[in-house]
């Protein structure tokens, strides 16, 4: 059975439903499931839960979900970037949880290993403690946390073999590897699908058994803050 | 003279030592990265999953792929590595970062610091800021001693929803230097920056503090 699909309206049939949880991969614009995301967007789908560290930003990434009304809920730890996000969550029409970064991503990991809950220090004494199980272990007090699982995950990665062997590029790994394994179903989109074989084994980020369906994709890769040092003069 | 920023990112990288792993806050903390005195190794923690960042790309070598906790675009170096958010959250949670200098809005004798919201004002999230003041090693704070109000930053007790309870180990501001005591017993002053005065810093300091001998 091939994972392969040929585009991303083909790979998201069947997989989305009103209501539905999603987790979305990348860290600020890098790394995001950018085609997926557009797919969603263009299936209509809509009341969608989001977990992604970030929102995107106005008109690109998850932004382009939230401009349509898409989305009813986020679960993130970090949402600076979105004028959109703003008017919408002053406005009392979109639900908001943040989560430290280090939960969020612990939570998903969790949820992924079928993990159901863990201890951490992080927010101890905090309000994101609040009305949480907090018990002390060699006299440090730790705050529970539960894992997260998703209806779907979507994720980006650099390079897959046909079986959904995926490798991941520099800092656009991020959340990715994660939420690969944390939901129902996983769709992938890659920039490059190779032959099985091609990939040493040992090189292997994420293992085929999280993948569900594989697109090839070209990605626009946005840059969100340019930075650059001038070359010294001889 | 109060510090300036860059006299301020100077005086944080005396915090530095040979072979720390350290996580730098956005602001003021990334310019310490310009201060890493010559000959010394110290590797540097992205949290978007990166060690071993390097500077900022020349001009047309930027990679969207390459990224620093602030967005902004980097290079790798030599020793760099790659990882998942998990995988780094688990290094600073696990205490195997030594080193996090970030900025505060608030910071109290009791080493609590608040830095992520303001009631009433739109909250843009705490990003791992709280995974950092709980897990790394050693949290030094470096801020202005007073808000844009001129109210002292350095509290009794913070006002503001706290990032962290008594995790701060050390408070550099633009007049002084302060550690907050292991034994709980509050805040002592061990640095006035040049040309600031005691008087200067006790009429701008909300906190109680001890002065150490030999400062003033």
């Amino acid at each position: 059975m091939s994972k392969i699909y040929a585009d991303v309206t083909s790979a998201l049939e069947g997989f989305t439903f009103d209501g539905m949880t999603v987790m979305s991969g990348g860290f600020g614009l890098c790394g995001i499931p950018e085609n997926l995301i557009a797919g969603l967007k263009a299936s209509g789908v809509k009341g969608l839960t989001v977990i992604s560290n970030n929102a995107g930003v106005d008109g690109f990434g998850l932004g382009q979900l939230l401009e349509t009304r898409q989305i009813a809920k986020m679960i993130s730890s970090y949402v600076g970037e979105n004028k959109e996000f703003e008017r919408q969550y002053l406005a009392g029409e979109l639900q908001l949880e943040f989560n430290p970064q280090g939960t969020l991503a612990e939570r998903i990991r969790a949820g992924g290993a079928g993990i159901p809950a863990f201890f951490t220090a992080t927010g101890v004494g905090t309000l994101v403690a609040e009305g949480k199980e907090v018990r002390e272990f060699n006299g440090r007090n730790y705050v529970m946390e539960t894992g997260l699982v998703a209806d779907l995950s979507i994720v980006k990665a650099w390079k897959a073999d046909e079986r959904g062997n995926l490798v991941f590029r520099k800092t656009a790994r991020n959340f990715n590897p994660m939420m690969a394994t944390a939901g129902k179903v996983t769709l992938v989109e890659v920039e490059e699908i190779v032959p099985v074989g091609s990939i040493d084994p040992d090189h292997i980020h994420t293992p085929g058994v999280y993948v569900d369906r594989l697109i090839q994709t070209v990605s626009e890769k946005r840059i969100e803050q340019r930075t650059v040092r001038q070359k010294e003069s001889a | 003279m109060a510090r300036t920023r860059e006299q301020l990112a100077e005086r944080a990288a005396k915090e530095l030592q040979d072979g720390f792993y350290v996580n730098l806050g956005i602001g003021i903390p990334t310019l310490v990265a310009n201060y890493i005195p010559e000959g010394m190794t110290v590797t540097l923690q992205s949290e978007n999953g990166m060690l071993g960042m390097g500077p900022f790309p020349y001009e047309g070598e930027e990679d969207p792929d390459l990224i620093n906790a602030g967005k902004q675009t980097i290079t790798e170096i030599p020793e760099s590595s790659y990882f998942s958010s998990s995988e780094s959250f688990a290094m600073i949670r696990g205490g195997h970062i030594n080193l996090s200098i970030l900025g505060a809005m608030e910071v109290a004798q009791n080493g609590d610091i608040a830095n992520w919201m303001i009631p009433g004002k739109l909250v843009k999230g705490m990003g791992g800021a709280m995974d950092l003041v709980a897990g790394v090693k050693r949290v030094v704070v470096v801020m202005d001693h007073a808000n844009k109000h001129g109210q002292s930053k350095v509290l009794k007790a913070c006002t503001l929803p706290l990032t962290g309870t008594g995790v701060v180990s050390r408070i550099i501001t633009d007049l002084a230097v302060f550690d907050v005591k292991p034994d709980g017993s509050g805040l002592e002053l061990i640095e006035l920056a040049d040309g600031v005065s005691l008087d200067e810093v006790a009429a701008k300091t909300e906190a109680d503090y001890t002065v150490a001998p030999g400062v003033g």
